[in-house]
C-alpha cells in the first residue's frame, strides 16, 4: 500500500495503482483522453501531465506512471498547466473546428478541456489533415478528421468485446483509426466505442443531428431487452425516445450496454398501439376506452372460467403482471402462463430459476459450464463479463450446446443431453476442471430448457451441480440465464399454470382445438399468435405485433419507457424502472389498464395507485421488498428427472437484433439484422459501406 | 504519400497462399520464435509474402500471414501499413527508391529523381506503362558516406551521378548484369582514390600476462619472439 502525497495531501492507494488513480483518490481532476479505467492503458495522449518527485525533472504522464511509497505529485503547478496546454495545443493542430456541427458538443472531452487549457487562438497556419470517413456499420457514424488516436475504440473492441477488427493503420500523420476492409463491425456491443470516443469522431449514426444534449430530459431506468436489467439513462425530447445510453452499475453491466439496448428505442415510436380497437365484422375499428372495456369484461365475465387462458410477455412489469394475476384468479382460471418459450422452469424453488452466484459473481468463478446458451448474443454484457474473467485469469470455460464464437475459448463438450450425461456420468475431463474448481459455475441457458425434456434436463444439470460442488457453502454456482426480462419476476408471482391448468403448449393447443376460448395476451408476441385465430383474443401491449394481429379487443398499453415499473432480472434482482415519456395517444400504463378492467368487470383489484400496488407486490412475494439488493435463494428441489432426448440444444435466439415488439419495429435493428442476415448468406455480395442503401 | 494507399479492390487478388518453398519458409521461420509468441513473425512473414506476390503487398496476403500466426487480420494490416518497405500496391520489376536525406540530397539526389523522371517518363510514386520501373523516394538509407544513392529493389547504388544513372536504368531496362554497390568504381566505402590510412599492418595488440612475477615484455620484443 504505498503512501504518497498529491499536492501537499498524503493518500494511500492499493499496490499496483497508478499516480493517477491516486490523484483520483486525492480528490485531485486529472485531465485525459486516452486513459479509461476499464481499458489497458495505453499512455498516448498525454494530457495527464503531472510532476513526480523524486523523478526525471520533466511531466510524466501519470495514467502509466506506478504509484510508489514516498512519491511526491503535483499537478497544480504553473509548469504542469505549461505542459497541458503544450498538449492540447498539438491535439488540436489537426482537430477541426466544427464543433456547431459536431454532434458530440455538449458532451465532448476535448471540448471541455480545451475550456481549461485551450488557447483562445491557434497558431498554426497549415492546413489541417484531412482524413476519410470510415464505414463502421448502421450504428457508428465517423468524422474522422476530428480523431486525436485515443485508440479506446480499438481497445474496447480487442479487449471487452472481443471482437478485434479496428486498428490503426499507417503511422505518423497517416495513422487513421479503420477496419481496413471496410465491413460493419460484428460485436453486439459495438456502439460502446461512441461512448467511450472522447471526441466527436465516432458518433451515433442513428442519432445524428437529432439534438442537443442540453436539450433532453434524461431519466435512469432499467433496459429490458435483455434479462441482465442493464441500468441506462434514457434520453427524450418532448415525448419521443432519442436515445437510450448506458449507466455505470458495477453489480450487473459495468458501463457496457449492448446495441440493442441502446438502439432499439426508435421502435418505440413505430406500429403503436395508440388507441383502444374491438374487432366487428372481423376487422379491427378503433374504439374508446369504455367500448373496448366492455367487450373485455364481458367476455371474462361470461366465459367458462376453464376455458379462459393468459399469458404474459417477456417484457411486462411486475405491476402489471400482479394485476393479471389477480383478475385472473378473480376469473376463476388456472390457466396462466409466463413461459412463453416453454422453458421447464417452476416457480417453487427460486434457486431454481435465477442466477445465483450474481452477474459479478462470474469476476470470482474459476471454472464456468454453459449448457445450451450463445450468452454472446442472449446477454452479450454478461459475455463480456466472463472473457473479462477469462483475460483476468484464463478460467477454463466448457460449453454444451451451440458451437458459437463467444470471444473467448472454451472446450466444446457437445451439442445435446447426451454429452450433459456423459460429463455427468464422469467420462468428460472437464467434470474433473469443475469439481475441483473453488467457485465453479454453471450456466443454463433457455436452450437447454424450453425444450419437452426441459424439466430432466434442469434436474440432470441440478443433481449435476449438486455432486460436483457447484453448489456448497458460501457458494451457490448454478445459475439460470434468461433470455426474458419479465421472466424471473412472473415466476417470482408464481404466474404459472395453477392445478390443474395448462401451459402455453396446452393453451395454444387448446385454443386450436375449441377447449379454449377466451385468451388474454398481456404483451405476449412471442408465441404462434395463428394459432388463437379460433378464440376471443384480448391483446394488451404497446406495439402492433404478432398478438394484436389475431386480437378482437386491443387494450394498448406502455413500453417499457412509457411506465414507472418493476423489474427482477435474471439474478433475481428487483429493480425500478422509471418513466422518461408518456405513452402514445389513449395508450395508459398497463396495471392502470388491468385495474380498470376489472372495474368494470365488477371485481375491482385491491390497489388504486402505484404505492398499493408495490404494497401488495410486497405482500404477494417479499423479495420485491428488497429494492435493487439480491436476497440469496435457498436451495431446493426443482427439476423432473427424466428420459433425455437426443435433439441438440438451440440458442432460443436467432437473430440477436429482433427478439421482441420493440426491437422487430426498430428501423435500426432492421438495418443490422439485414447485414447478419446479408454475413449468413453465402452468396450475399457488397457488404462495403457503398453497395448499402443506408450508407 | 499516395505509395501508403491500398491498391484498388480490381487489383487485390482473391486469395493467397504460400508457395511450397515459401510455406516451408514460413514455418522455419515461425519456429525461429517460442512458443506462444509465434506472431513476432509476422515482419519476415509479411517480408516473404511480398516477395511472393511480385514485390507488393496484396490484402490477401496479410488475410494469409494473419491465419497462420492466428492473429486477427486487422493486427496484420497495422502492421503491413506501419512499415514504408511494404507496398500496398503493385510496383515494377524494378523498384527505384532515391534517397533524399541530406547527405544525398546535397550530393545532388534532386538530380538522380530529375533524371529518373526524364528518363523513364513518371513522376514518384508512379509505375511506367511496361511494368518495369517504379520510381518514389525514400529518407535516408544508411549508405551516407556513398551519397548519393538509390535502391533498386534489395540492391544499394552509389555514387551515383545522372549520366551513371540513366546507363543503370538502361542496364536494368535491358536485364544486363549489373554491379551493386558504388558505380564509381570504389571499393566498399574507401575514400575516393584508395585508402589514406591503415596502409600498414598495424602492431598486434598487448598481450598481458597473469603472471605477476614476470614483467610484461614490451610488444616490440614479443612480436620479435613470435
Amino acid at each position: 500500500m504505498p503512501k504518497l502525497t498529491v499536492d501537499g495531501k498524503e493518500v494511500e492507494v492499493p499496490a499496483g495503482s497508478t499516480v493517477l488513480q491516486a490523484c483520483e483518490a486525492a480528490g485531485v481532476e486529472v485531465p485525459r483522453f486516452c486513459y479509461h479505467e476499464r481499458l489497458s492503458i495505453a499512455g498516448n495522449c498525454r494530457m495527464c501531465l503531472v510532476e513526480v518527485k523524486p523523478g526525471p525533472p520533466k511531466p510524466q504522464a501519470s495514467c502509466a506512471l506506478p504509484a510508489a511509497d514516498g512519491q511526491e505529485i503535483i499537478t497544480n503547478s504553473p509548469k504542469i498547466k505549461k505542459a497541458r496546454e503544450g498538449v492540447l495545443e498539438f491535439l488540436l493542430i489537426n482537430h477541426p473546428l466544427d464543433c456547431p456541427i459536431c454532434d458530440q458538443g455538449g458532451e465532448c472531452d476535448l471540448q471541455d478541456q480545451t475550456m481549461a487549457y485551450g488557447g483562445d487562438t491557434s497558431r498554426y497556419r497549415d492546413n489541417k489533415r484531412a482524413v476519410p470517413e470510415k464505414y463502421l456499420g448502421p450504428l457508428i457514424k465517423t468524422f474522422m478528421n476530428r480523431c486525436i488516436h485515443c485508440t479506446r475504440c480499438i481497445r474496447f473492441l480487442a479487449e471487452v468485446a472481443g471482437v478485434p477488427e479496428l486498428g490503426a493503420t499507417g503511422r505518423g500523420e497517416e495513422m487513421e483509426i479503420t477496419t481496413y476492409i471496410g465491413k460493419a463491425l460484428t460485436s453486439e456491443l459495438s456502439a460502446n466505442i461512441i461512448d467511450l470516443c472522447p471526441v466527436g469522431a465516432l458518433t451515433s449514426k442513428p442519432y445524428a443531428f437529432m439534438a442537443r444534449p442540453w436539450e433532453l430530459r434524461k431519466t435512469e431506468s432499467i433496459d429490458v431487452m435483455d434479462a441482465l436489467g442493464s441500468a441506462i439513462r434514457i434520453d427524450v425530447r418532448g415525448r419521443e425516445v432519442l436515445r437510450v445510453l448506458p449507466r455505470m452499475n458495477d453489480d450487473i453491466n459495468e458501463e457496457w450496454i449492448s446495441d440493442k439496448s441502446r438502439y432499439a428505442c426508435d421502435g418505440l415510436a413505430f406500429r403503436r398501439l395508440d388507441r383502444p380497437f374491438v374487432r366487428k365484422d372481423g376487422k379491427l375499428v378503433e374504439a374508446t376506452w369504455d367500448e373496448a372495456l366492455a367487450a373485455a369484461a364481458e367476455v371474462l365475465t361470461k366465459a367458462d372460467p376453464q376455458r379462459v387462458a393468459a399469458i404474459v410477455g417477456d417484457q411486462c412489469d411486475a405491476e402489471s403482471m400482479l394485476a393479471l394475476k389477480l383478475l385472473m384468479a378473480g376469473v376463476g382460471t388456472p390457466h396462466v402462463d409466463c413461459r412463453q418459450d416453454g422453458a421447464a422452469l417452476s416457480a417453487d424453488c427460486r434457486a431454481g430459476y435465477i442466477f445465483n452466484s450474481t452477474i459479478a459473481g462470474i469476476d470470482e468463478a474459476d471454472a464456468i459450464l454453459i449448457v445450451g446458451s450463445n450468452p454472446r448474443i442472449e446477454a452479450p454484457v454478461l459475455n463480456a463479463r466472463i472473457r473479462k474473467r477469462w483475460l483476468n485469469a484464463g478460467i477454463p470455460v466448457g460449453v454444451i450446446g451451440p458451437q458459437a464464437e463467444l470471444t473467448y475459448p472454451y472446450d466444446y463438450l457437445g451439442a445435446g443431453p447426451k454429452s450433459l450425461q456423459a460429463l455427468i456420468d464422469g467420462q468428460v475431463a472437464f467434470g474433473e476442471t469443475l469439481r475441483n474448481a473453488q467457485r465453479p459455475m454453471v450456466i443454463v441457458g433457455q436452450g437447454a430448457l424450453a425444450r419437452p425434456d426441459g424439466a430432466a434436463v434442469l434436474a440432470a444439470v441440478r443433481a449435476f451441480a449438486e455432486s460436483a460442488g457447484v453448489v456448497r457453502e458460501g457458494w451457490n454456482g448454478f445459475n439460470v440465464l434468461h433470455t426474458a426480462a419479465a421472466r424471473v419476476g412472473a415466476l417470482d408471482l408464481g404466474l404459472v399454470p395453477g392445478q390443474g391448468g395448462r401451459d402455453v403448449a396446452g393453451i395454444l393447443d387448446g385454443a386450436e382445438k375449441g377447449e379454449i376460448d377466451v385468451v388474454y395476451l398481456l404483451a405476449a408476441d412471442e408465441i404462434d399468435a395463428n394459432r388463437l385465430r379460433d378464440c376471443f383474443v384480448i391483446y394488451q401491449g404497446h406495439h402492433g405485433d404478432r398478438g394484436a394481429a389475431v386480437a378482437d379487443v386491443v387494450l394498448p398499453g406502455a413500453a417499457y419507457t412509457e411506465k414507472d415499473g418493476t423489474y427482477v432480472n435474471t439474478e433475481g434482482r428487483v429493480q425500478l424502472a422509471r418513466r422518461a415519456s408518456f405513452p402514445p395517444g389513449e395508450a395508459r400504463e398497463d396495471w392502470k389498464i388491468l385495474r380498470a378492467l376489472s372495474g368494470v368487470m365488477g371485481r375491482p383489484l385491491p390497489f388504486d395507485d402505484l404505492r398499493g400496488v408495490r404494497r401488495r407486490l410486497i405482500e404477494e412475494n417479499p423479495v420485491f421488498a428488497a429494492v435493487n439488493a439480491i436476497e440469496p435463494a435457498a436451495w431446493g428441489a426443482f427439476g423432473t428427472p427424466g428420459e433425455l432426448s437426443d435433439a441438440p440444444f438451440a440458442s432460443p435466439i436467432g437473430n440477436f437484433y429482433m427478439t421482441d415488439p420493440i426491437s422487430r419495429a426498430s428501423r435500426t435493428m432492421a438495418e443490422c439484422s439485414g447485414l447478419l442476415q446479408a454475413a449468413r448468406t453465402p452468396m450475399a455480395t457488397g457488404t462495403e459501406g457503398a453497395a448499402r442503401p443506408w450508407v | 504519400m499516395s505509395q501508403r494507399e491500398p491498391a484498388p479492390e480490381a487489383l487485390q487478388p482473391e486469395s493467397f497462399t504460400f508457395s511450397e518453398a515459401g510455406a516451408k519458409r514460413a514455418q522455419q521461420i515461425i519456429a525461429r520464435y517460442p512458443k506462444g509468441r509465434q506472431q513476432s513473425a509476422v515482419i519476415p512473414l509479411l517480408d516473404l509474402a511480398q516477395r511472393e506476390c511480385g514485390g507488393w503487398l496484396p490484402r490477401a496476403a496479410m488475410d494469409h500471414v494473419a491465419e497462420l500466426l492466428s492473429m486477427p487480420p486487422i493486427r496484420v494490416y497495422e502492421v503491413g501499413t506501419f512499415y514504408t518497405m511494404f507496398n500496398l500496391k503493385p510496383v515494377g520489376k524494378h523498384l527505384i527508391q532515391v534517397c533524399r536525406t541530406t547527405p544525398c540530397w546535397l550530393r545532388g539526389a534532386d538530380e538522380l529523381t530529375a533524371t529518373c523522371r526524364k528518363k523513364l517518363g513518371i513522376e514518384l510514386g508512379e509505375t511506367t506503362a511496361d511494368g518495369q520501373f517504379t520510381l518514389v523516394e525514400v529518407e535516408c538509407l544508411g549508405a551516407c558516406v556513398n551519397a548519393p544513392m538509390i535502391q533498386v529493389n534489395d540492391d544499394y547504388y552509389e555514387d551515383l551521378t545522372p549520366e551513371l544513372m540513366e546507363r543503370l536504368i538502361d542496364d536494368l531496362a535491358a536485364g544486363r548484369d549489373v554491379s551493386i554497390g558504388s558505380q564509381a568504381g570504389r571499393r566498399g566505402s574507401e575514400p575516393e582514390g584508395g585508402p589514406i590510412t591503415l596502409q600498414e599492418v598495424p602492431d598486434p595488440p598487448v598481450v598481458k600476462t597473469l603472471d605477476f612475477d614476470k614483467p610484461a615484455e614490451a610488444p616490440a620484443e614479443a612480436a620479435e619472439k613470435a
